[in-house]
């Protein structure tokens, strides 16, 4: 199955491009322009906020918080406020950890049996690679926003004079440029060669990775090889900010691969598992205190159930009780 | 027991963690004897009211599934996905980076990938994208979707029945997705089928009646708790009382049933019934609420509140102040995340106020429960009993966290402060096994069963091989813990992996170094055992 999944997905992929070579040499550039980046916005928006209401309305019935360190009970004993939050402000603390640095992920370890017994090995490249990648994701994204905005910001300025620090190359090797591609070509390589993974592997796995692989890739070959004419884009860019779209002349053919592939993202966000963006901030186990005892939760369909009333044990057992000396509530 | 059905230990280890050829959702899942649990007997259905009872085994060709076992099955899906924001989110957030693969003691010690908890998962998140997802509806497998058949059924069954839900995979998951979650939400769905295990249903309908899991009627806990302080008396001169049933008593004491039928959890008991008599303390046992343990947690949310609800409606009647619990993992996961919920609130208590030392336990100001290591932490702390380490000398002590206290409490330092004032020799075992990372003893969540042998001892196998460095290191020979269950399941998984390592609760040991006021010069523990440099004593 894994790698049938995994060709189902490079095939896709290749439609894709092929599609958007396709439509480079037709009359369908305008749509390609001046319809698809509303619609893939429009689709990204609403089913993003609509997968998040979803979640957001079912219930949290209990307080299910997963701790990782020790309780906040006796005074003299040293709690563990980000592994095991009593209040909002280590629970903010543990989400900021969880969001930013992947805290949980930091924990990971690999087993191998070595002599008859299992051996935990550190295995931080997961962590490692997962965390570039997402890093160079929000920074390359960020820098995307010259595009957007005119003049452009001091900040996005900034940004891109630090990402590019180290002046490799003419035009300048961002690093996050680098830091992307590496992490994907990592968490895409797992994929194929851990037998497990592959095993787990669904088709849109190899979907995502590749899908964000062909992002990067058309974007540093319009970067580095096949330069596209900046301004043109910027035009467009521009263009649809202000809703007067324009179909750009002379972009090359890579920038409506491109584009392709980026609409493709945006419109395949909301009903994928890259809506785990969203999740992770409302996961039960993470997202709450564990205070569990100090206050009380409340579940909003907490419903009465059928129990065994003490008296309706007294009735059966009564005689055995007495038998046994114990008191009774009825004679 | 009897290893003789099961491969031996050497062969056992040879595992081989290579997926098979074939995909999982094309390879059904096979009943190998020793690997699964029998089915919950029609008996302990019906006093439940629980669905569809009957006569079956999992083997068997033919369930007897009601014929329209896929619409409840669904509608049940639905229902949950509404109501439990976890089992919806968990359903649709995992990227299957695969980091919680190695993390279950089941798929460590089997090898087989859908013990991975992300395939566990996918069993149910498959049938869900195919019935509440339109990409599933609309590309079916290519979207990781697949019909709900009989088959799928028995994979369910099969396999969340080979997790104990101990939430060590949820520690690791970037989105702390647990499977101890999905796992409770599929064995609810197979219980509205009535497809459950006897391990559970008559526990828990034991419990249901008599208030207990082992059925344990009225006289019959007076006769076993007297008999314990007889044996009290014998170890250590001493008589203490057996408050049962006690109005007016100042604390309702809640302990799983285990400890009061079999060893080692016995001493455990006892150790508690000495320490209370020590220190005054006015409290009683009751035979309605005699379990805090709750089966209910590996059926339903149902059935957990169904079999809770004794411990609030016997403090109420009894009118103690407050209720102090036993060492249970379990029970703790429920008093702690789900009673005050479900059954509370309890403002017909106080807040929980030590009669001894004063100490107001902030931390369970709302549910009235404390649990017994942070009441009996509390006391060493503030000088409150004489303890006499030397008398646990002959015991090597390592600690086993278990589950519950550790991922759903975060209770650590607690055990380890007693454990650290009653013993002189105490050795943790290594890291990436202990505290938060603690690896299940293999028999919990119902699955502690004989029937379920081999699948127990590899389950067990991991936690079994971190005691054996330490024995190999330090000549460990005690593994101490606070769970009945583990109680109940870690000795004979340390006379298959490590023989020679006994096991017992932490008050067992605290009860063998307290120095109890008028009682005779000790000469052995409380198994009856001498202690360590007693005979050297005499001879000097």
């Amino acid at each position: 199955m894994g790698s049938m999944n995994l060709w189902i997905s490079l095939i896709t992929i290749l439609i894709l491009i092929l599609s958007a070579l396709g439509v480079a040499f037709s009359t369908l550039t305008f749509f390609l322009m001046a319809v698809l980046p509303y619609a893939a916005f429009t689709v990204f928006i609403v089913g993003f906020i609509y997968r998040v209401v979803q979640w957001a309305k079912a219930p949290v019935p209990f307080r299910i918080t997963t701790t990782c360190g020790q309780q906040t009970s006796l005074p003299w004993i040293k709690n563990a406020p980000l592994e095991s939050p009593s209040n909002i402000w280590g629970v903010i603390g543990r989400m900021a950890l969880e969001v930013f640095l992947f805290r949980s992920l930091f924990r990971n370890t690999k087993v191998d049996i070595l002599q008859k017994r299992p051996v935990y090995g550190s295995a931080k490249w997961l962590w490692f690679f997962s965390l570039l990648f997402h890093w160079s994701l929000l920074i390359i994204w960020l820098r995307h926003l010259r595009f957007f905005i005119e003049p452009i910001a001091l900040w996005i300025n900034g940004l891109s004079a630090v990402d590019g620090f180290f002046k490799i190359g003419v035009p300048t090797l961002y690093l996050s440029d680098a830091a992307i591609l590496a992490g994907l070509t990592f968490l895409f390589l797992r994929r194929i060669v851990v037998p497990q993974l592959r095993y787990i592997s669904l088709v849109t796995d190899y979907f995502a990775l590749l899908l964000l692989l062909g992002i990067v890739t058309t974007g540093l070959l319009m970067r580095h090889f096949f330069p596209a004419d900046l301004l043109q884009v910027k035009n467009l860019a521009l263009g649809w900010v202000t809703f007067a779209p324009a179909a750009p002349k002379g972009v090359g053919k890579v920038f409506y691969i491109h584009l392709c592939f980026v609409f493709t993202l945006l419109t395949w966000f909301p009903m994928s598992k890259l809506m785990h963006m969203g999740g992770i901030f409302l996961s039960p186990t993470r997202n709450l205190a564990n205070d569990n005892r100090m206050r009380r939760h409340l579940n909003p369909w907490n419903a009465p159930v059928k129990v065994h009333t003490y008296e309706e044990y007294e009735d059966e057992f009564r005689d055995k009780m007495k038998l046994a000396g114990l008191p009774v509530e009825k004679e | 027991m009897s290893f003789a059905k099961i491969p031996k230990p050497d062969d056992l280890i040879a595992i081989q963690y290579e997926p098979p050829e074939t995909p999982w959702m094309e390879t059904p899942a096979v009943f190998r004897p020793g690997t699964w649990s029998y089915s919950g007997t029609a008996k302990s259905l019906t006093a439940l009211g629980l669905p569809n009872p009957r006569s079956w085994q999992p083997p068997d060709e033919d369930w007897k599934l009601p014929e329209n076992w896929k619409e409840i099955i669904l509608e049940g899906m639905r229902e949950r996905l509404e109501k439990y924001r976890s089992f919806k989110l968990f359903m649709d957030v995992c990227v299957r980076c695969g980091a919680c693969a190695d993390k279950c003691h089941f798929y460590i010690g089997s090898g087989d990938p859908r013990n991975m908890p992300v395939l566990r998962a996918e069993l149910l998140r498959s049938v869900y994208r195919r019935y509440f997802t339109k990409s599933g509806k609309l590309f079916g497998r290519l979207a990781g979707a697949r019909d709900l058949t009989v088959d799928v059924l028995k994979e369910w069954f099969y396999y969340f029945y080979q997790c104990t839900e101990c939430r060590r995979c949820s520690a690791f998951c970037p989105f702390g997705i647990d499977q101890a979650e999905i796992t409770m939400m599929g064995r609810e769905l197979l219980n509205l089928v009535g497809c459950n295990i006897n391990w559970v249903t008559e526990p828990a309908a034991n419990c249901f009646r008599t208030g207990n899991h082992l059925g344990i009627q009225p006289g019959g806990i007076k006769d076993i708790l007297d008999f314990f302080a007889d044996d009290i008396e014998d170890r250590t001169g001493v008589r203490v009382e057996v408050p049962l049933n006690k109005k007016g008593a100042e604390i309702l004491f809640v302990t799983p049933s285990g400890d009061y039928f079999a060893d080692p959890g016995t001493y455990t008991c006892m150790g508690y019934m000495m320490l209370f008599h020590e220190i005054g303390l006015n409290y009683t046992f009751s035979t309605y609420a005699s379990e805090g343990g709750n089966f209910g947690l590996f059926s339903s949310h149902e059935m957990i509140k169904r079999l809770n609800a004794k411990i609030y409606a016997e403090a109420k009647r009894l009118g103690v102040k407050w209720i102090l619990g036993g060492e249970c993992g379990h029970m703790w996961r429920v008093i702690q995340q789900y009673m005050d919920t479900m059954n509370g609130p309890a403002d017909f208590l106080e807040e929980p106020v030590s009669p001894i030392t004063g100490t107001r336990f902030e931390n369970a100001r709302s549910t009235k429960m404390v649990h017994i290591v942070e009441f009996t932490a509390d006391l060493i702390r503030n000088g409150k009993l004489k303890i006499d380490p030397s008398r646990n000398d002959a015991q090597r002590v390592t600690f086993h966290d278990s589950c519950n206290p550790a991922r759903a409490m975060g209770l650590f330092e607690e055990p380890r402060y007693i454990i650290n004032h009653a013993c002189n020799h105490f050795y943790e075992m290594a890291e990436d096994t202990i505290r938060e990372k603690t690896l299940c003893c293999g028999g919990g969540a119902g699955l502690g069963n004989d029937e379920n042998l081999e699948m127990r001892m590899r389950g067990g196998m991991p936690r079994a091989m971190a005691v054996k460095q330490v024995k190999e290191k330090h000549g460990v020979n005690r593994l101490a813990c606070i769970c009945a269950i583990d109680r109940a399941t870690l000795p004979p998984l340390m006379d298959y992996w490590v023989p020679g390592v006994t096991v017992s609760g932490v008050h067992e040991l605290l009860a063998n170094a307290l120095v109890m006021t008028g009682e005779k010069e000790r000469t052995t523990d409380l198994r009856g055992e001498p202690l360590e440099g007693k005979a050297v004593d005499e001879t000097l």
